[in-house]
């Protein structure tokens, strides 16, 4: 599978994965079959963004607006993309 | 990776560093099964718990206090949960409250009606049972005529739009099949399948001659595993290494009270499934005790929390963090010491009883003994102290 991530990819959930805020971890969750994944901070704003229908520039550039004070964030969003397609938690639309 | 990377552990179960919340909560709401596996892991006393289950209501007491308490991921299991008429109450109860809900079914009782009622009252997966792709060993193992039944309900599954998530346990009879079986799940379009490498507790123990197999037999099954990997399916297998043949004892649940917690069809509040074989323990009841309490503070479950209850070579060994000395459920039923490291251990001073098993399983005279399927009668048996004599070859059963 070619994970190499570009600005115009679109991505959302993959099938059967759920999304969501947990109270009690103060943190947003990705939900699947046998498992689960806590994302820290950043993480949970980036997959919050992603929606089926902003590409992946269109994030960046949301995220860049919202924290403008977080230095070179696109690498590690992008990185977290990497890891999302790779472990199959997002998929492209 | 920076900070923003999720973390994973064991097939993706979150451990917090820095406290414990019982992310996931096993509801095992009866023991009463229609399948008579030889593996099961249930506790072989079972029959002294199938007429004091608890009600409709006091599950969805249980399922919002362990939801205030950080539970996400539920698994709704038995027994066969499909043998209760409320699970779909249940079900509806646990989508309200934000749950993760997972059906762990054998199919059996699973009918159309019922499962769109799961579906729209907001299941999101079913585990089916799978035990091989004959079906004379499907009826062997399971002491029952369940073969095509199971068939008709892994598609079933698919049809209504859930994720197929198939789940084998390994064990001598269907070990050289590993190839078929995988083929077999792809063929029912499955997305994940968990072949289980038996693990020894409950009927399994009991049966364990019967069912370990030899170490060629493993590694030969679990080259085909990585061999079909390596065909690029898009099916998600997850192996499930079986603790004998390793050097190391598995970070049992994760930790005992770290992620997970069980309420069995009684009530009793456990951190794992076979916790009440310990000695000496009494553990709370959802029926008098309060599940918060439970969790963080009763005596069960900080008795063996953390690291201070270890004996040499766990206290001193530098790999203490790794797997917090295994598992005490399998120290106690093999050496009679739930504080001992777990003898899976080549560290453990009892390690050559895990050597002289896996030794046994070449003997095919001990592998052709009689099995002693999971059933009412036989539970009884055990309950009454009739089949002592098996039951002792252990240090510990119940």
């Amino acid at each position: 599978m070619d994970n190499h991530i570009q600005h115009n990819d679109i991505y959302a959930l993959a099938h059967h994965h759920r999304f969501q805020w947990e109270e009690a971890q103060q943190s947003y969750v990705i939900l699947f079959p046998e498992g689960m994944i806590k994302l820290h901070g950043g993480a949970g704003e980036v997959v919050k963004r992603v929606d089926g229908k902003a590409t992946v520039g269109d994030i960046v550039a949301d995220l860049k607006a919202t924290f403008p004070d977080a230095e070179d964030i696109e690498k590690d969003i992008i990185g977290l993309f990497e890891l999302a397609v790779s472990k199959t938690w997002l998929r492209k639309v | 990776m920076t900070q923003t990377s999720g973390t994973q552990v064991n097939n993706g179960v979150v451990a917090s560093a820095t406290q414990t919340q019982p992310l996931w909560l096993l509801a095992e709401v009866t023991y009463r099964c229609p399948l008579h596996c030889a593996f099961c892991y249930n506790p072989t006393d079972y029959d002294q718990h199938t007429q004091n289950e608890l009600t409709t209501e006091q599950w969805i007491q249980v399922l919002r206090d362990a939801r205030k308490l950080g539970a996400i991921q539920l698994g709704i299991s038995g027994g066969e949960p499909l043998l209760r008429d409320d699970i779909e109450d249940i079900v509806i109860e646990a989508k309200k409250l934000g749950y993760y809900s997972n059906l762990i079914t054998s199919g059996v009782g699973l009918t159309e009606k019922r499962i769109q009622t799961l579906k729209d009252g907001g299941l999101d997966h079913i585990q089916l049972s799978m035990h091989d792709i004959t079906e004379e060993i499907n009826n062997f193992i399971t002491n029952t005529k369940t073969f095509e039944l199971k068939k008709k309900v892994a598609a079933m599954i698919k049809s209504h739009g859930y994720p197929m998530v198939l789940n084998v346990v390994i064990h001598r009879y269907n070990i050289e099949h590993m190839k078929a079986i995988l083929e077999m799940a792809e063929a029912l379009g499955a997305d994940y399948i968990e072949l289980a490498n038996n693990q020894y507790y409950g009927w399994s123990l009991i049966n364990r001659d019967q069912l370990m197999p030899t170490r060629e037999q493993l590694e030969h099954a679990e080259a085909v595993t990585n061999a079909f990997r390596a065909t690029g399916t898009k099916m998600k297998i997850f192996y499930v290494v079986p603790d004998y043949f390793n050097d190391r004892p598995k970070k049992c649940m994760n930790g005992w009270g770290e992620v997970f917690m069980i309420v069995t069809a009684n009530g009793d509040v456990l951190p794992c499934h076979s916790a009440r074989v310990l000695p000496n323990m009494q553990f709370p009841n959802v029926k008098d005790a309060d599940l918060g309490w439970s969790w963080k503070d009763s005596p069960a479950f900080n008795k063996y929390r953390g690291d201070s209850w270890m004996k040499e070579p766990c206290r001193s060994c530098d790999e203490k963090e790794k797997d917090f000395g295994g598992c005490r459920c399998q120290s106690f039923l093999l050496t009679g010491d739930a504080e001992a490291a777990d003898p899976v251990c080549s560290k453990s001073p009892y390690h050559h009883l895990i050597e002289k098993a896996i030794e046994d399983a070449k003997n095919p005279t001990l592998a052709a003994q009689p099995i002693l399927f999971r059933n009412d009668k036989n539970s009884k048996k055990i309950i009454s102290g009739e089949l002592k004599e098996l039951t002792d070859k252990f240090h510990s059963l119940p």
